[in-house]
């Protein structure tokens, strides 16, 4: 069957209500999954198709929805569940890097903790410093959990059937400003390998590595640099953990310089690991130093336009790029 | 609840003085250097958990806290592996990587030892949870200290169950002392059963309130524990609190500043041990050559768990790197 375009939001529904038919042991649970339909819309329809047994609305209690996501998983179910926004996963930061990335190791591989943990992220919102900011790096420090950032709707599908049908914890991240971007997706059963990164697109003068809304900023910037004739080749990093930087190294072969896009904040980011892993892997191959970024180092305000002036963008991008072409 | 007969009792006995012979030698050799980390002895505990995992039906489960080695050992879990774990040598039972506080059995439905405190009790939840999706009769035990019953783990998963109506037996082992602050020091409700009051409704539904047991007379435990586990089966969720005692500090190095010698020796004179072998020799004609045997059984028992772990080898350099992830 032909791709046909559709949103993240469809995407994410799509590959859930499949994952859902597909296997009995997958079941949502989660602050308005059911009854409300997902505060995304995510899951509307759900609680009708499969009932309350596998559509299992929470208290709003994070601590409780991961740990006995972890439970039930050890346990032998695959469940799917749902922190509203990534701020209150913070809440659950025990029982996310205590119980679901140790439980393995600390037994020695006794249990298996296949638990997908659905979030979203970002900035821009209006909404104040609480619950405006991209902190998923925070949870990639943590070996025993992967961590997903689909920018696309093709990916988001392929990705979150994967997290579901793999035997380890995975905090699959989405981006709340982008549920209503589409792109092609083929109707036909698809699953994306975990830990792969994606060349979203071509080019010769410097690498771009990015994630999510920072690849939805830097394929803007990309077009616009084109039309000053620098060419400029995004690489989607797709999974923070595990970090896929193979396709990051060749392209800085060949482009000798990059900058490293991303909605967090400056320190201890994405783009600090990324640099230090393109310093040690193509130090003979570098022409100049690796660029970052990032949103600026404070909490993000209230106002609109100072609220945006905050974040990245294209121009900053742009302008990042032509430091070092 | 089947009635134990003098065999069972004896077995009871059994695993109670293997627990605190098996102790007593991990104090000495921890101060030797041969355990690292931490060591929560449960000595002065033993009735508690061995009535408790007495009243286990086949297909329940348990989970506790990091001061876990009696609940180990009286799931059966072979003393060799877990004092080969104590020492953190491959052939323990989490492959020397989880050490005394992380003791676990999958086949034993037996879901570790934990070392957060309250972290345990989502997990808890979540293995009722399962039970109670596929429709099964399997009841979860949480045993937990009463310090943790201050922590939000505690509020978010009781609550959890009771909306959930998840078949979860919460047991409170109240030792008096969470770390060195005493319960009333701590908690704002001196029975720990009056929590399950918050988790109930007008009519009375949710959590029920349970049995404050004897904690140190394995006989009350377990016919307390066969009831709540009866009653979890059938209805829901339950708290029950063991009364009990910890004759040790709460882990090795503890000066105990916060109670008197005389509290403790006033405690260990009605220890569980001394207490159940009086009870058996008083209701059962010539047991004590069969109480002496235990005895000897244990020493002898514990002996080899010692002889087999320190033969044993260290985990591999493959080792520290394996089961991060499941393939």
């Amino acid at each position: 069957m032909a791709d046909r375009p559709i949103t993240i939001r469809e995407a994410l529904s799509s590959a859930l209500r499949e994952e859902m038919h597909r296997d009995e042991s997958v079941f949502i649970m989660g602050e308005e999954v059911g009854v409300w339909g997902g505060t995304f819309a995510v899951t509307r329809g759900f609680l009708d198709e499969f009932g309350e047994k596998r559509v299992r609305d929470t208290p709003i209690a994070e601590m409780v929805i991961a740990g006995s996501a972890v439970g039930a998983a050890m346990a032998g179910l695959r469940p799917v569940a749902e922190i509203m926004t990534i701020n209150f996963a913070f809440v659950a930061m025990d029982a996310i890097v205590n119980l679901a990335a140790k439980m393995r190791y600390m037994f020695d591989g006794q249990f298996k903790v296949p638990l997908v943990i659905r979030t979203t992220t970002g900035g821009g919102k209006q909404l104040g410093a609480t619950h405006s900011h991209a902190p998923e790096v925070i949870f990639a420090h943590f070996p025993g959990l992967y961590v997903a950032v689909p920018g696309t709707a093709y990916d988001a599908k392929g990705m979150l059937k994967a997290a579901i049908r793999d035997d380890n914890p995975v905090l699959f991240v989405e981006h709340s400003t982008m549920l209503q971007r589409r792109s092609p997706v083929p109707a036909d059963d698809y699953v994306l390998p975990i830990g792969k990164s994606d060349i979203k697109r071509k080019g010769d003068d410097v690498t771009i590595v990015t994630y999510q809304k920072g690849l939805e900023w830097s394929m803007d910037a990309a077009e616009e640099l084109a039309k000053e004739g620098i060419e400029a080749e995004v690489i989607d990093l797709r999974w923070l953990r595990p970090l896929d930087l193979e396709p990051v190294f060749e392209s800085f072969k060949k482009t000798n310089r990059a900058v490293v896009v991303e909605e967090s904040l400056p320190m201890f980011n994405v783009g600090a690991e990324v640099a230090a892993q393109i310093t040690n892997e193509c130090f003979d191959w570098m022409d100049a130093p690796v660029q970052r970024v990032a949103a600026m180092d404070i909490p993000l305000p209230y106002s609109r336009e100072i609220e945006l002036a905050a974040l990245p963008s294209p121009a900053k991008i742009i302008k990042a790029v032509k430091e070092i072409v | 609840m089947a009635k134990p007969n003098k065999n069972t009792l004896l077995d009871w006995y059994r695993q109670m003085v293997l627990i605190r012979r098996f102790e007593e030698r991990c104090a000495e050799i921890y101060q030797q250097g041969l355990i690292g980390g931490f060591l929560h002895l449960y000595i002065g505990q033993e009735a508690t958990g061995v009535g408790t995992v007495a009243a286990l039906r086949e297909n329940d489960h348990i989970i506790t806290t990091y001061r876990d080695h009696g609940i180990a050992l009286a799931k059966g879990l072979d003393p060799k592996a877990v004092m080969a774990e104590m020492m953190g040598k491959k052939t323990g039972v989490s492959g020397g990587k989880g050490g005394s506080m992380h003791l676990a059995s999958r086949d034993h439905n037996f879901w570790g030892g934990h070392a957060i405190v309250g972290g345990h009790l989502p997990i808890a939840a979540g293995i009722a949870l399962k039970a109670r999706y596929n429709d099964e009769d399997e009841v979860t035990v949480c045993m937990m200290g009463d310090g943790a019953t201050n922590i939000g783990y505690f509020h978010e998963s009781l609550n959890l169950s009771a909306v959930w109506d998840l078949p979860v037996v919460w047991l409170v082992e109240n030792n008096q002392y969470g770390m060195g602050t005493a319960v009333e020091r701590a908690s704002a409700a001196d029975h720990m059963v009056l929590k399950a009051r918050g988790y109930q409704n007008s009519r009375g539904e949710g959590i029920k309130e349970g049995p404050r047991l004897d904690g140190m007379d394995v006989m009350a435990v377990y016919e307390g524990i066969s009831e709540a586990i009866d009653y979890a089966s059938k209805n829901g969720p339950i708290l029950v609190e063991s009364l009990t005692y910890r004759l040790e500090g709460h882990s090795m190095g503890d000066p105990q500043r916060y109670r008197t010698k005389d509290e403790v020796e006033e405690y260990s004179a009605k220890g569980p041990i001394g207490r159940f072998r009086q009870y058996l020799t008083e209701n059962y004609k010539n047991i004590e050559s069969d109480l002496d045997k235990i005895d000897g059984d244990a020493v002898e028992a514990v002996n080899e768990a010692v002889a087999f772990a320190e033969s044993s080898p260290d985990p591999t350099m493959d080792d520290l790197i394996s089961n991060v992830y499941a393939d």
